[in-house]
């Protein structure tokens, strides 16, 4: 599903033959800022899918794959063309509000209006299944007493989201200087997680969806869930809150719109949106595709994207990312 | 033994008609997907995604479907290297070194003939390895370490430098070239953006197919147009439409070596096809170049890279299926595509899904005979393209180009990106520098800075972290000797000339 991809006009050009595009026509656009495959394109078929489902919306949800400057182009677009489109949506996650919150979209974070997160990842910590760490209380205090000691992984570059949710532990561990702590980017969350079994790295922070697979078979260790309650598929992992860690790290998924749609248009987004979150398919489509259905809807999720970015600001400002 | 009851086991689920029906329906398209520029096997399986959504099949079935266009595709692209000097995808650009001057010289059937049993090999010899070894190699995979990624992709470097033969001064410009293309974009490690210009189109970088269309295709385009300017092109005349059978077993140790070769640069997560045949030429240029033969046609040439990009794209199924890691770009969207199907691949796949497991395995040597049945007959059909005339030929190309590249991104940049690199391409051919090493370290390049700052971030900026490995360190005496015999063999070369000429 994640890659119901293509859309028809690839099939039409790749066959060569000019196949006239069967589906009803609809007003309704939802634009996945990345090629086709990765988690914001999941966002929107899946949601397009159910919202057609549903009777949410006349006819089929057209998918617009735009990829380019994780998001910025797409970004670009919106803010320039059409801000006051009621009938586009467009896949945003916890990676693009990093993106935005380091200066690297053409506008600040409130140019869009947040409409809502119906799902996410929940970030772990992990360690080798024959690491001498036992418990995140000992990760943070060797942390804080040496950051260059251990070295730490995971799927984004420095100042990626897998870094910062780390940092904002070791942080709340007692570590000062953040910009010790040795980081590693890796392609994905699974490279991370064999090069920590081949004992090249010490530490991976990443989200649990990708590499399930190795807790389950044992090979690795989850010291901590960033997560405000156990995750239902992994009860016995512990929380970080639960070990006196008060951090969540969420990837989570959402969708944003103009910054000049209406607030009757805004207000139906947002009461649709609620209906499809709770509507069993989308449950079912979001748990098959490693997510925790998460709902967070309206002024509540703007308010919250922008504490996050504001976060996000602080901490990559300290670690000298951005100045 | 336990392994080929799982495999008969498997084979009873791959030989259903319905399977078998969708493994053709695969080979075909995919063939005939990786033959058109541009469009490579991650196009080829990205297409055919929504068609297993779409009818509702299981995930074996899925699985079925879409390796086979995968293996078809690897297939595929050697049509157009051979052909036209154009690379279907990016693991055929080694295949036009040899290939192009083969078909040049009227032995079109015979390049087809030896790329397709050269796949037929390299396929085999990696499924049989994945088959007898996929857990334990996947195991051993996880030792290779940044450092040792590093190693790897300098010894891939060093021997680009005896590939594309003229000068080596100007195979280095265009290696330097193709490197510093590699770097636009964000910063993997830091996430700032390099050389963009505040262009977000180029934040996530060149794409390789939007570079490899230009460079390829439109600068062919380009250079007919001017050669017809001058003087009409006569058509390339045609031996034989028929293959010699004869040529091919003389490639046979090639084959051997080529395979060996790619399948283990598939099995390294993360280096894939491009590297198994680049490695896989280059290896066979050293030990078998014995009188220059080597980028003027040689059978040889051709054979090695297309057994090492199929033995590699092969290995690369190894660290999908049992860690869960993509060894290449097709890899990775089949990797999607498996989650999305409530498949997690894994070190728990095997035990937990043998049915699946065992029925890919099975499907994958059925496709290997179907594609090799298949591309024989249709050798005497594609070398008749050679007939067609430019006139008729190049406008399709161009239309195909521009189609295939705006179907991967639907971006007007990247159209004007591929006719930069048209330009650029046409340019550099002008001045006689192979396009090769620049494409070579456009696709290298990224990879290998990526691991060298990994190195680096582990070791907080310790130089020798690079070479701390056994593994790494096996790599440079490789390497080393690698340059050593080079720089002999063309001393040798040299005196000899030069006593040729002083006798004659």
């Amino acid at each position: 599903m994640k890659i119901f991809t293509t859309t028809s006009t690839t099939l039409a050009a790749a066959l060569g033959a000019a196949v006239s595009f069967g589906a009803p026509a609809s007003a309704t656009e939802c634009i996945a800022p990345s090629a086709p495959g990765g988690g914001w394109d999941f966002t929107c078929r899946t949601i397009g899918r159910i919202l057609t489902e549903l009777d949410l919306v006349d006819g089929n949800v057209q998918v617009t794959n735009m990829p380019g400057g994780v998001g910025a182009v797409t970004f670009a677009m919106v803010a320039t063309e059409r801000p006051a489109d009621e009938d586009l949506i467009v896949a945003t996650s916890t990676v693009g509000i990093t993106q935005i919150a380091q200066g690297r979209y053409p506008a600040p974070v409130d140019t869009m209006r947040y409409l809502a997160m119906l799902g996410a990842d929940v970030g772990v910590i992990a360690v080798d299944d024959d690491s001498p760490i036992e418990s995140l209380e000992q990760l943070t205090e060797m942390l804080a007493v040496d950051p260059g000691s251990l070295v730490t992984a995971g799927s984004s570059g420095a100042g990626g989201w897998d870094h910062i949710r780390l940092l904002m532990v070791a942080r709340e561990g007692g570590l000062d200087s953040l910009g010790d702590v040795r980081w590693v980017q890796f392609d994905g969350g699974t490279d991370a997680v064999t090069q920590m079994m081949g004992g090249q790295i010490d530490v991976v922070s990443t989200d649990l969806g990708e590499i399930a697979g190795f807790v389950e078979s044992g090979d690795i260790r989850i010291l901590a869930a960033l997560s405000d309650d156990p995750i239902p598929a992994f009860p016995d992992i512990p929380t970080a809150k639960s070990q006196g860690i008060d951090v969540t790290g969420y990837n989570w998924r959402g969708l944003y719109t103009g910054g000049e749609v209406s607030d009757e248009a805004y207000d139906e987004w947002v009461s649709d949106l609620e209906t499809l979150y709770n509507s069993e398919a989308w449950q079912t489509a979001a748990v098959e595709s490693g997510l925790i259905p998460i709902w967070r809807g309206g002024a509540e999720f703007s308010d919250f994207v922008i504490e996050e970015a504001q976060a996000m600001e602080e901490i990559s400002r300290d670690i000298g990312v951005i100045e | 033994m336990e392994t080929l009851s799982l495999l008969a086991g498997g084979f009873a689920v791959a030989l259903t008609p319905l399977n078998i029906a969708l493994l053709l329906l695969g080979c075909f398209s995919g063939t005939l997907i990786g033959a058109l520029p541009g469009l490579g096997p991650v196009n080829g399986v990205a297409i055919l995604i929504p068609l297993t959504f779409a009818f509702g099949f299981d995930a074996t079935s899925s699985l079925i479907l879409l390796s086979s266009v995968y293996f078809g595709a690897m297939y595929g692209g050697r049509i157009s290297s051979i052909l036209l000097n154009i690379p279907g995808d990016e693991p055929a650009v080694m295949t036009t070194l040899d290939g192009y001057p083969m078909a040049q010289r009227g032995r079109a059937a015979d390049a087809l003939a030896i790329s397709g049993v050269a796949s037929f090999f390299g396929a085999t010899v990696a499924v049989i390895g994945l088959t007898l070894f996929a857990p334990a190699l996947a195991r051993a995979a996880i030792h290779f370490g940044p450092s040792d990624y590093f190693a790897l992709y300098v010894l891939a470097f060093i021997t680009i430098g005896g590939i594309s033969g003229v000068d080596p001064r100007k195979t280095l410009v265009s290696a330097l070239l193709g490197l510093m293309i590699a770097t636009v974009g964000l910063d993997p490690i830091s996430g700032i953006p390099r050389y963009t210009f505040e262009n977000y189109h180029i934040y996530d970088g060149v794409d390789p197919i939007v570079a490899l269309v230009g460079l390829f295709a439109l600068s062919e385009i380009l250079m007919l147009l001017e050669k017809a300017a001058i003087d009409r092109a006569k058509p390339i005349g045609l031996d034989s439409w028929l293959p010699d059978v004869r040529t091919i077993w003389t490639t046979r140790w090639a084959i051997l070596r080529g395979s060996i070769v790619g399948f283990v640069a598939g099995v390294l997560p993360g280096a894939g096809a491009s590297l198994g045949s680049v490695m896989a030429y280059s290896m066979e240029k050293q030990t078998s170049d014995k009188d220059g033969t080597f980028g003027k046609g040689d059978p040889r040439g051709v054979a090695a890279p297309e057994a090492g990009n199929n033995a590699a794209s092969g290995g690369a199924l190894i660290p999908m299926l049992s860690l869960g890691v993509p060894g290449s770009g097709t890899t990775a969207v089949m990797l999607a595509m498996l989650i999305s199907l409530n498949v997690q691949p894994g070190p728990l796949l095997f035990e937990r899904q043998p049915d699946l497991v065992w029925g890919l395995v099975a499907s994958l040597y059925m496709a290997n005979v179907a594609l090799l049945f298949l591309n024989l007959p249709m050798i005497g059909l594609f070398s008749r393209l050679m007939l067609v005339p430019t006139w008729a030929l190049m406008p399709i190309v161009a239309a195909v180009s521009f189609v295939g590249v705006f179907s991967i991104s639907n971006s007007g940049f990247d159209l004007q990106l591929m006719i930069a690199f048209g330009v650029l391409g046409y340019l550099l051919r002008k001045l006689e520098v192979s396009l090769v090493p620049l494409v070579l370290g456009l696709l290298l390049g990224g990879d290998m800075e990526r691991n060298l700052r990994r190195a680096m971030s582990i070791s907080d900026g310790d130089w020798s972290v690079l070479i701390a490995s056994p593994i790494s360190i096996t790599l440079y005496i490789l390497t080393t000797a690698f340059l050593g015999l080079s720089i002999w063999l063309a001393r040798r070369d040299h005196k000899r000339t030069q006593i040729r000429n002083f006798e004659g």
